[in-house]
C-alpha cells in the first residue's frame, strides 16, 4: 500500500487540458497542418474518447499514440516496411473528434466528418455502440473506415457484406475465450468461479462468452456470482461484499479503465484478492498504474498483444520508445491498438498501386484479406470475409516490486484460430458446440 | 444469516454516503427553494481538490495520515465555499424570486459550464488517491471485510448530521433559517437580512457538497463526470425523505442504502431499479415525501 497511481506527468496534464481546450472550441483538434483538404495532403479523421470516464484511460492515450505515429509517417522514421514519407507519399493529416455523446451524435459526427470536412479515411470508435452505429454509415457513404478498438462480437454479423468497414483489433470473444483457456492451463483445479461486470452490453457479452467457454473447458466449475455494478459507479463496497459471501476462487472482470482500477484497489484493500485471484480481461491498461494496488498473481489480459504484450519486433521497439519519449509513459494496450490501424491505413495506402491519393476503393480492396506486419506482430485481415482481424490472445500474471516495477509472468498465448470462430461461424454457437475447427496447438 | 449481516452493514454504509451528497441539496432547497443541479460539480470539485492534494502530498514524500485528512477536508471545503460563493453571488444572487423550474434550468447551466472547467483544469485522466483509504486497514468477520475507511465515514456522516441539526434546532442563526423557511417575507419585514442568509446557506450547502466528494475521492477514480453521476441518486433520496428535511435525507439515505444492499446481494441486476423503485413507492403514499411538508400556495 501506499504508493500513488495518481497521475504526477505535466505533460499528461497539459494534454488533457489542451485536449479539453480542443472540445470546448468545437471538438476538432488537428494534429498536423490545417484542416484544410488539399490533394498533396492524406486527410484522417480520428473518433476517439477526449473526454468522459473512457477518455483518460483509453480515449486519451489512443489519440497520443496517434500524434506520435502520425508524426513518424510524415516524418518517414518508422521502421521498416513503412520507412516511407507520407501515405503514398503524402502527408498524414489529422481531425480528431471526442466520441462522447453516444451513437447517434456519432453517426452525425461521422457524415460531418466525410460529408463537410471531406476526410479521406476514418479511424476511430472505442464504444461497441458507436461502432454498430456507425459501420452501416460508413458503407452508406463509401468510406474507408477502420475500428480500432471496439469489441462486440455482433460488428460484423449484424454488417452485412462489408466493403469499407473493417477492424483491426479483436472481439470480446476472443478475450474471453483465451481467458478460460488460460485458466484450465494454470489453475485446473479451480472450483468456484464469480464475476463482476459493468451492466451493460459489452459487460453482459463478456460474462457470457466467459461462462460458456468455461462450460467447455472447466465443467466442473461453479459459477457462484456475478456482480453487475452500473459503469461509472467509482464505488464498490457492497459488491464486494457480495462476492466475500460467495467465497469464489477467480474473480472474471470484464471492467475496464478507471472502474476497474478503482475495483481493483478497493477489492484489494478489503482483502478480497486475498482470497480470491481477478482475472482482468482489459487489466493491462492498469499494469503501470497499479504499483502496489493489485497483488502479485493477478491475472491481466491486454485485448491481444498488445500493450505489455507487445511482442519483441522492431516495429514495436520504435513504437515503445517514441511513445514514451513523446508522453511520458510506456504504451498501453489502447495505444498499440491506434497504432496498429495508423499501421493498416499506411499499408492500405502505399500497396493500392494508386497515383496519389488513392481511392476508398483502392484502400479497401488492398486491406480486404491482407497480411500487414505491425506492433503487435503479423495481422492477418483473415475473417468477416477480411474485414477483421485474426491475432493470438495474451493473458499473463502481473507482478510488481517497487525497485523493478512491474512485469508479466507466466504469459500464455493462444493463437487466433484458438480464441475466434471460423469465418462465418456465429461466436456463440462455436463455443456451445465445443470450438470447431478451432487450432489451439 | 451473514448475506443478513453484509446487507445491514453494507446498507450502513452506503447510506452513510448517500447522506453526505444529499445533505448539501436539501439544506439549500430547504431554505432557499433552489433545486441545485450543480450539487454534483460541488461535489466533483470537492473530489479533485482532494484527489489532486493528497496525491501531491504523498508523492513529495509525505506520510503523515492525520496531514493526509486534514488536507482532504481542509481543500474540499475551501474549494467547495469559495465555487459555492461565486456561483451564489455571481449568478443565482440576480435570480432570486424567479420561478423554481427556472432556477432548476440556471444550476443546470452552472453543472455543466463547471465540468468543462473541471477538464481544463485538471483535464480528462483518472486522479487515485487511495492512501487514506489503504492506511485505515480493515476489519474482518469471518469472510467478510470492512474497511476501516467506510467506518469513518459513518462517523463522517453522523457528525456532519448532528452539527446540521444543532445548528437548525438549536442556534440563533437556525432559528432565522426556520423564520426565512416558514416566510421569507415576514422575515424580511421583522429585519432579517435574507439575502444574507441565503449566501451563508448556499456556501455552506456547497461545502457539504465538496466534503461528500473529498472524502469519497480516496474510495473512487475521480473522473469527468462523477458529479453527474451522483446527482441523480443524491434527488432521489432527498426526494424520498422530503425535501428541504435533513431528517427526511437520513432517513432516505438508510432506506435507499438498506433497499440496495439488499439487492446486491440477492439480485444483483436489479441494483439501480430499486433505488427508483423505492422512491416511487414512497411518493405514491406521501407524494412530498417520507418528512416533507405540504405548503399553501401564494397567490
Amino acid at each position: 500500500m501506499g504508493h500513488s497511481l495518481q497521475p504526477k506527468s505535466w505533460q499528461r496534464t497539459l494534454l488533457g487540458t489542451a485536449t479539453s481546450l480542443a472540445i470546448a472550441s468545437g471538438g476538432i483538434l488537428g494534429f498536423a497542418g490545417s484542416a484544410s483538404a488539399q490533394e498533396d495532403t492524406f486527410k484522417v479523421g480520428l473518433v476517439t474518447f477526449l473526454s468522459g470516464g473512457a477518455s483518460g484511460p483509453f480515449g486519451v492515450p489512443a489519440a497520443q499514440a496517434a500524434e506520435t505515429v502520425i508524426k513518424a509517417i510524415n516524418e518517414g522514421t518508422l521502421p521498416a516496411p513503412y520507412n516511407t514519407k507520407g501515405i503514398n507519399g503524402l502527408q498524414l493529416e489529422s481531425v480528431v473528434i471526442d466520441e462522447a455523446g453516444g451513437p447517434t451524435k456519432q453517426v452525425e459526427e461521422y457524415r460531418n466528418l466525410v460529408q463537410r470536412q471531406n476526410v479521406d479515411a476514418v479511424i476511430g470508435y472505442i464504444s461497441s455502440g458507436d461502432c454498430l452505429a456507425v459501420s452501416p454509415v460508413a458503407e452508406e457513404l463509401k468510406t474507408f473506415t477502420i475500428a480500432f478498438d471496439c469489441g462486440t462480437p455482433r460488428l460484423f454479423p449484424e454488417l452485412e457484406s462489408p466493403k469499407y468497414f473493417f477492424r483491426t483489433g479483436l472481439d470480446a470473444t476472443a478475450d474471453n475465450v483465451g481467458a478460460a483457456h488460460y485458466l484450465k492451463e494454470t489453475r485446473p483445479d479451480i472450483t468456484r468461479v464469480a464475476g463482476i461486470q459493468q451492466n451493460y452490453a459489452w459487460g453482459q457479452d463478456s460474462w457470457n462468452d466467459f461462462q460458456l467457454s468455461m462450460k467447455q473447458l472447466m465443467p466442473g466449475a461453479e459459477f457462484v456470482d456475478n456482480q453487475t455494478p452500473q459503469i461509472f459507479q467509482g464505488s464498490y463496497g457492497t459488491e464486494i461484499s457480495a462476492l466475500q459471501t460467495n467465497r469464489p476462487e477467480i474473480i472474471h472482470s470484464s471492467m475496464w479503465g478507471g472502474d476497474m482500477e478503482a475495483f481493483v484497489a478497493q477489492a484489494n484493500v478489503r482483502g478480497l484478492l486475498d482470497q480470491a485471484t481477478a482475472l482482468l480481461t482489459t487489466g493491462e491498461s492498469g499494469f503501470n498504474r497499479f504499483k502496489g494496488q493489485a497483488p502479485d498473481g493477478t491475472i491481466l489480459g491486454g485485448r491481444g498483444p498488445f500493450g505489455a504484450f507487445m511482442p519483441d519486433n522492431d516495429l514495436s521497439e520504435w513504437f515503445s520508445k517514441a511513445y514514451e519519449a513523446q508522453h511520458g509513459v510506456p504504451p498501453s494496450y489502447p495505444s498499440s491498438k491506434m497504432a496498429q490501424a495508423l499501421l493498416a491505413l499506411k499499408y492500405a495506402a502505399d500497396n493500392s498501386g494508386a497515383e496519389g491519393k488513392p481511392s476508398d476503393e483502392q484502400l479497401a480492396s488492398t486491406l480486404k484479406s491482407a497480411t500487414f506486419e505491425s506492433v503487435s506482430g503479423t495481422v492477418r485481415m483473415a475473417l468477416a470475409d477480411g474485414h477483421q482481424a485474426l491475432q493470438p490472445m495474451y493473458y499473463g500474471e502481473y507482478y510488481y516490486s517497487s525497485e523493478t516495477g512491474p512485469e508479466l509472468r507466466n504469459i500464455r498465448s493462444y493463437s487466433g484460430a484458438c480464441v475466434s470462430p471460423p469465418d462465418g461461424h456465429d461466436a456463440q454457437e462455436w463455443i456451445k458446440s465445443g470450438f470447431p475447427q478451432a487450432d489451439c496447438n | 444469516m451473514l448475506t443478513i449481516w453484509a446487507i445491514l452493514i453494507d446498507g450502513l454504509i452506503y447510506a452513510s454516503w448517500l447522506f453526505l451528497v444529499a445533505a448539501g441539496l436539501t439544506v439549500i432547497y430547504g431554505v432557499m427553494r433552489i433545486l441545485n443541479m450543480a450539487h454534483g460539480s460541488l461535489y466533483a470539485l470537492g473530489a479533485y481538490a482532494s484527489a489532486s492534494s493528497i496525491g501531491w502530498y504523498y508523492a513529495n514524500g509525505g506520510d503523515q495520515l492525520w496531514i493526509a485528512f486534514a488536507l482532504l477536508a481542509g481543500c474540499a471545503i475551501v474549494i467547495g465555499a469559495i465555487a459555492g460563493l461565486i456561483m451564489e453571488r455571481g449568478v443565482l444572487r440576480l435570480m432570486y424570486g424567479r420561478d423554481e423550474v427556472l432556477m432548476l434550468i440556471v444550476t443546470f447551466a452552472l453543472l455543466l459550464i463547471l465540468e468543462d472547467l473541471m477538464k481544463l483544469a485538471w483535464g480528462t485522466t483518472p486522479y487515485f488517491a487511495y492512501q487514506p483509504y489503504a492506511a485505515l486497514g480493515r476489519f474482518n468477520f469471518g469472510v467478510l471485510s470492512v474497511s476501516g475507511y467506510q467506518i469513518m465515514v459513518i462517523g463522517v456522516s453522523v457528525v456532519v448530521g448532528a452539527i446540521l441539526w444543532f445548528w437548525l434546532e438549536r442556534t440563533r442563526t437556525g432559528k432565522i433559517l426556520r423564520s426565512i423557511i416558514h416566510d421569507r417575507e415576514v422575515s424580511e419585514a421583522m429585519g432579517v437580512n435574507v439575502r444574507r442568509m441565503f449566501t451563508m446557506t448556499f456556501v455552506i450547502g456547497a461545502g457539504l457538497g465538496a466534503i461528500a466528494g473529498g472524502f469519497t475521492a480516496p474510495i473512487i477514480s475521480v473522473v469527468p463526470g462523477i458529479g453527474v453521476e451522483v446527482i441523480v441518486v443524491a434527488f432521489a433520496v432527498v426526494v424520498t425523505g422530503g425535501l428541504g428535511s435533513i431528517t427526511g435525507a437520513a432517513i432516505g439515505a438508510l432506506i435507499v442504502g438498506l433497499a440496495r444492499a439488499a439487492s446486491i446481494h440477492t439480485m444483483p441486476q436489479l441494483e439501480l431499479f430499486i433505488i427508483y423503485a423505492v422512491m416511487a413507492s414512497v411518493l405514491i403514499f406521501r407524494p412530498n415525501g417520507l418528512f416533507g411538508q405540504a405548503t399553501a400556495r401564494k397567490i
